[in-house]
């Protein structure tokens, strides 16, 4: 049989590049003002699986939950040599936290079916947790490479994988049976670029909320279902999934089946200036040092 | 909750090669002050071969009761033994709160723990209490919160999970203060048997690489950072410089780190390491709240910065607004003169 890997990956807003406008006076965020970016350690997760393709020949399926608009990053995840794409999307899924989340992703995962490998990044930069991945992988009962750096090894006759993860200080060389899951880290792999011919074939992939907007829209009379099964002919469609064709317990996904909640949020207020300041010039300098000096702060 | 359990405040232990890891010490001394208010005592959870002799270390930092595994099968750290065993414990005793350091170890194991208990589980905490909170005219009593800074930085959050019977958090190195350690304390030993199936051990290590770490930011007297306005090699030689001439370490934030300016283990804030030199010197770095809660306890703090608005100046004990690469030689040189 050949090789299946999974990718999981989220569709997440850059933080890095958090501005003004993006803060609501109240001081929650605009999430809708922010890009939406494919998540760095997911892309060289997805990377990784697609050298190990390469090598060894297979398919990746690239798996998310997210808003509808996460279909945008699933074509990425084409471009780069995904040969399938789902997108888990339902407004029973919203506010899930990292247990909801790796709920979802489960059950999704056993809807999929036979699997040998599942790759994630080891965090996301929304929330810099690492926990859905690890949690993925214990609601699967599957054993665990976190902080991939490189795999060494695929025996799929043996069924087994060598792969170097980092440790403090350090680190180690793990074999583990397969299947497992294993979460990247940046700089593991530099992603490839997108290819040109796939770009041309998948830009017109579509998710099932795409198919259904084009039909609202067209003046044209077309049928969701006719559109779908032309879409799906073409191998061009983006998987959609919700809670129940993932047979997933209600209670268990979104903001219902998150233990954790968010009990207050406050502002960041800044302290009143007090600070000495001190003028870019020697004698300036000269004064701050000494006063140091005084308080016994070198030395 | 569970009125027969006394120990209801729990903290992983972790040791490698037989020594005890900073952060469980630190989180020890939480747990006393989250333990006092739930009039509960505080357990540690240690795993690894041969590791008894650590448990009077645990006794004098603030734990009242040691659950050891010890077993061949624990002398290197894996995921599913460390995972599974710690989750049987908790899923048999369920105390209210566990905390874990946010290391590689902890961040791998944490998660499982939760996942299996179906506890919540927050990330990278800065502070914790534990509170009675009113929910829709609902008590919820020992409720531990979670507070964290969140979304870039421009909020701080506070988590809660009022409707499971397990809390758990990860915390940081140095986050929490170590206190010092009372030699008289004394605990007791609860001895867990090992028990693991073949599939929990299918795992193995094929070769494992580690040197002794030649930062030690937490236990430098004074730090020299950089940070984003310092984000090429030309200028943060800058803070390299400073660093030498001041017998400092250097640290950064997390874009020079992002950047690829300076070595992970450097990080200062609230996904690296926190510390409380008798100096800090900012270079370059803006402060979002993240990094200040890094080093906001610094002793003195100085803040160079092209933007006087920047929010590092609200922590700062001297400010100083200018281009970084006339001011850093100039403070070099003013240093100089004053040791003559």
């Amino acid at each position: 049989m050949s090789l299946h890997t999974i990718v999981l990956v989220k569709q997440v807003p850059d933080t890095s590049n958090i501005s003004g406008d993006v803060m609501r006076p109240d001081g929650t965020v605009n999430r809708a003002r922010l890009p939406a970016i494919f998540n760095p350690e997911d892309k060289d997760a997805l990377e990784l699986a697609l050298q190990l393709k390469d090598k060894y020949g297979g398919r990746v399926t690239t798996l998310t939950m997210g808003p509808p608009a996460a279909a945008n990053m699933l074509r990425d995840t084409l471009y780069m040599g995904a040969d399938r794409a789902i997108l888990l999307s339902d407004r029973r899924f919203a506010a899930a936290d990292t247990l909801a989340t790796s709920y979802a992703l489960h059950k999704a995962i056993l809807n999929i079916g036979d699997y040998d490998l599942i790759f994630s990044g080891r965090q996301a930069i929304d929330g810099d947790t690492a926990q859905v991945g690890p949690q993925t992988a214990e609601k699967l009962g599957l054993p665990q490479i976190s902080y991939t750096q490189e795999i060494q090894n695929l025996d799929l006759k043996k069924r087994t994988i060598r792969a170097r993860r980092a440790i403090k200080n350090g680190y180690e060389i793990l074999e583990s049976p397969l299947p497992v899951l294993l979460t990247v880290i940046k700089d593991a792999v530099t992603p490839r670029p997108y290819d040109v011919k796939r770009l041309c074939t998948y830009k017109r992939a579509l998710s099932k909320f795409e198919i259904q907007a084009m039909v609202d829209d067209s003046h044209d009379l077309m049928w969701v279902d006719e559109l779908t099964e032309k879409v799906k002919s073409e191998n061009l469609y983006i998987e959609t999934w919700n809670i129940e064709d993932i047979d997933a317990d209600v209670t268990m996904c979104g903001l219902a089946g998150s233990p954790t909640k968010v009990h207050k949020v406050e502002n960041v207020i800044l302290s009143g200036s007090e600070f000495k300041k001190v003028a870019p010039s020697s004698e300036g300098l000269n004064e701050m040092i000494t006063e140091l000096m005084q308080d016994h702060i070198f030395g | 909750m569970n009125s027969k359990q006394k120990d209801l405040v729990w903290v992983f232990a972790e040791q490698a090669d037989g020594e005890l890891a900073d952060v469980g010490l630190e989180l020890l001394h939480k747990a006393r002050t989250l333990a006092d208010k739930m009039k509960s005592e505080v357990s540690a959870i240690l795993l690894g071969e041969n590791v008894e002799h650590l448990c009077e270390t645990l006794f004098s930092h603030g734990a009242d009761n040691v659950y050891l595994l010890d077993d061949p099968e624990l002398k290197d750290f894996r995921t599913q033994p460390y995972a599974n065993l710690i989750t049987r414990l908790v899923a048999e005793k369920k105390p209210r709160v566990v905390l874990f350091g946010a290391t590689h170890i902890g961040r791998d194991i944490a998660p499982r723990v939760a996942s299996h208990t179906r506890s919540g589980l927050t990330a990278d905490c800065t502070e914790l209490k534990i509170e009675t909170v009113t929910i829709k005219r609902v008590e919820h009593p020992d409720l531990l919160l979670q507070i964290r800074p969140a979304f870039g930085g421009n909020i701080i959050a506070t988590i809660i999970s009022p409707d499971v019977a397990i809390q758990m958090a990860t915390i940081r190195e140095g986050v929490m203060e170590m206190g010092e350690p009372d030699l008289k304390r004394k605990g007791t030993i609860i001895s867990v048997p090992v028990e693991l199936d073949p599939i929990e051990v299918a795992v193995r290590i094929i070769e494992k690489h580690q040197e002794p770490s030649s930062v030690n930011l937490k236990g430098a007297p004074i730090i020299v950072a950089g940070g984003y306005g310092a984000d090429t090699p030309e200028k943060f030689k800058h803070v390299y410089e400073l660093a030498r001439v001041l017998g400092a370490e250097v640290a950064g934030s997390r874009a020079a780190v992002d950047a690829g300016l300076i070595e992970p283990e450097r990080q200062v804030g609230q996904t690296g390491t926190t510390v409380r030199p008798k100096l800090y010197i900012a270079i370059g770095i803006s402060g979002a709240i993240q990094h200040r809660a890094g080093m906001q306890e610094s002793q003195k703090i100085i803040a160079i910065n092209s933007d006087p608005e920047a929010p590092i100046f609200g922590v700062a004990h001297y400010g100083i607004t200018g281009n970084l690469e006339e001011i850093v030689p100039k403070l070099i040189a003013a240093y100089k003169s004053q040791l003559h």
